[in-house]
């Protein structure tokens, strides 16, 4: 079995989720104390992904990062080559992507810690960063395993946006769910089985230490 | 009024701020010694007030200097974060930090004061709140009076130069308030850290508190020591069942035979019931004006035990059928209220020699 899709896809799939964790935190903290009237405008810009179909953000993303679109022709002219059918395409397409999956749960975790700890540290001397780590971070633990697990999960099971912006590249955008499809369409459903096993048994994995780890969490308080 | 050796501190408070049904406009310059109550109805703006002196809240204007340190000017745009103010802030609920346990909870803002001239030692404050047996538990296990008082310790560590109290006691149940009640009357005895002490309930302010600040409609009504301003009964809110007066006194001696203690006042004195810390010691009492009647003859065969001849000052009007009548024995201020039409038959004056009888005399704040 050639083990390269998967790996391709969990190397996109951890990489995205890192990049999700710095700005999904920053914009589910931003949402969760903003009074802002630009909120409601963020959110469902942040909730796009969930109800479009894949193929529709895929066609707006390969528009606007191939080489004559706002993006993409900025980075050809910076770096020669294209954003589209890279590999670096495809971790920007999957942070659109899988942004949702990142904000809402670390969104929910916030609001419902509320200020009260918070700034209970502030008045013992924390400056804002100190208290976000010391008090916000670990109270918030389950919110973040489950943005770190879900969006994880959902990049390395993707195959719309992939398709339509990395297309099928051996080693820089063939990535597992394409592996698979392709597989099928050329009628070799052994080798589309172990595939499509390793990914179920990964995914199924994973679920089940995310609950199994908040059910331990939630018991501790 | 000063029990220890408190160093003042000067304080100089103005804020302005404006809400949708509230208005606050406070401008205020104290010397602040042992603890100050700030005391008001709900909804008068206390908390906010003390939200904007800790840096919680912003206000539409605001200055706050303490100590010569300015850490809110709105008119030069100087706004010192609250972590950085050393003020330290106890809530209503005790808000400690369920991840850390009580040991970590307490270190918590040691860890991050960077205030070396008075810095409290852990083993200290540990001692004084008695957390002793605590140290080890999750914030989770505790009591919500002890919470509190991990809460006050928590605040303590941080080296602060004052320490704001919310309501401190408002969630908790009698049996508790009465127990942390009793530590930071300790700590006003043995600490120097100024408290401002915010409460709508005036028997915890008549017992901790030296200065009195009345808040009322987002605005500053009576200012003063606390004897005094509890005697500024115009006040509707300071005229209510609970109007009374409060009063240092003398301990003297004790009677075992029938368990009471004698307390000298500065002209008459004054048996109370139990026995209360070391002959010669200060004590406060409180006597609720609706706890004393009057007399124009000193009452032979009464089970009244304390009656004192004492002079009238003033007789004020309520609006009730009731008059509330000021008369002083020596330097001790008392209040009574009596009906309108007693007061009449009575037909009392200022300058009138009279006798008063009190039925109950509360103790507040044995010092021993």
């Amino acid at each position: 079995m050639n083990l390269g899709p998967l790996w391709l896809s969990v190397k996109l799939a951890a990489i995205t989720t890192l990049i999700l964790l710095i700005v999904g935190t920053a914009i589910a903290w931003w949402l969760a104390n903003t009074r802002s009237r630009a909120k409601p405008v963020v959110q469902s810009l942040v909730a796009l992904p969930i109800v479009l179909p894949p193929t529709v953000m895929g066609f707006y993303l390969l528009v606007l990062l191939g080489p004559y679109g706002a993006i993409g022709s900025w980075w050809v002219e910076l770096t020669g080559s294209a954003l589209t059918f890279s590999f670096l395409g495809l971790v920007i397409a999957s942070c659109f992507y899988s942004l949702p999956f990142a904000v809402q749960p670390l969104q929910s975790a916030f609001e419902s810690l509320g200020r009260k700890e918070l700034e209970a540290a502030r008045t013992l001397g924390a400056a804002p960063i100190d208290a976000f780590f010391s008090i916000v971070v670990p109270l918030s633990a389950p919110g973040f395993l489950t943005a770190i697990v879900l969006s994880f999960a959902h990049t390395l099971g993707e195959f719309g946006v992939v398709l339509m912006v990395g297309g099928n590249i051996p080693g820089e955008t063939r990535l597992i769910s394409i592996a698979i499809y392709d597989h099928v369409e050329s009628m070799n459903y052994a080798a589309a089985h172990a595939l499509s096993l390793t990914l179920l048994g990964f995914a199924f994995s994973i679920l089940l230490a995310m609950y199994w780890l908040n059910r331990r969490w939630s018991r501790h308080d | 009024m000063t029990r220890s050796a408190t160093k003042n501190s000067t304080l100089s408070i103005r804020y302005q701020l404006k809400r949708a049904a509230f208005e606050l406009d406070v401008d205020l310059d104290l010397s602040m010694q042992g603890v100050t109550g700030l005391f008001g109805p709900s909804g008068a703006g206390k908390t906010t007030l003390l939200r904007c002196m800790a840096g919680l809240e912003k206000s539409d204007m605001g200055r706050l200097v303490v100590d010569g340190t300015v850490w809110e000017d709105s008119s030069s745009g100087m706004y010192v974060a609250s972590h950085k103010r050393q003020i330290a802030y106890v809530f209503q609920e005790a808000r400690l930090f369920p991840h850390l346990n009580v040991s970590r909870n307490l270190e918590y803002g040691q860890r991050r004061s960077n205030n070396d001239d008075h810095k409290l030692d852990f083993d200290r404050v540990v001692d004084l709140l008695e957390l002793q047996d605590l140290l080890d538990r999750m914030p989770a296990t505790l009591s919500g009076g002890e919470a509190q008082r991990v809460a006050i310790g928590r605040a303590l560590l941080r080296s602060p130069k004052m320490i704001l109290m919310d309501e401190p006691l408002a969630a908790l149940d009698d049996a508790r308030k009465e127990e942390v009640l009793s530590y930071i009357e300790r700590l006003h005895a043995e600490l120097q850290t100024p408290i401002i002490y915010v409460s709508h309930n005036i028997d915890e302010i008549c017992r901790v508190c030296d200065q009195l600040f009345v808040l009322e409609e987002g605005r500053i009504s009576a200012q003063g020591e606390l004897q005094s301003v509890l005697l500024q009964t115009e006040l509707p809110i300071l005229a209510g069942k609970e109007a009374g007066s409060v009063l240092i006194g003398k301990i003297r001696d004790y009677d075992e035979t029938f368990d009471l203690t004698r307390i000298e006042l500065s002209a008459a004195q004054l048996w109370v019931p139990g026995q209360f810390g070391k002959s010669s010691s200060e004590i406060r009492l409180r006597v609720r004006a609706n706890d004393v009647s009057l007399c124009l003859e000193r009452p032979l065969k009464t089970s009244i035990l304390n009656i004192i001849e004492v002079k009238v000052m003033r007789v004020q009007d309520e609006t009730t059928g009731s008059v509330l009548v000021h008369f002083c024995s020596g330097t001790d201020v008392f209040l009574s209220r009596i009906t309108r039409r007693s007061c009449t038959e009575l037909a009392l004056k200022s300058g009138m020699k009279i006798f008063a009888q009190l039925k109950s005399v509360a103790v507040k704040n044995p010092l021993s």
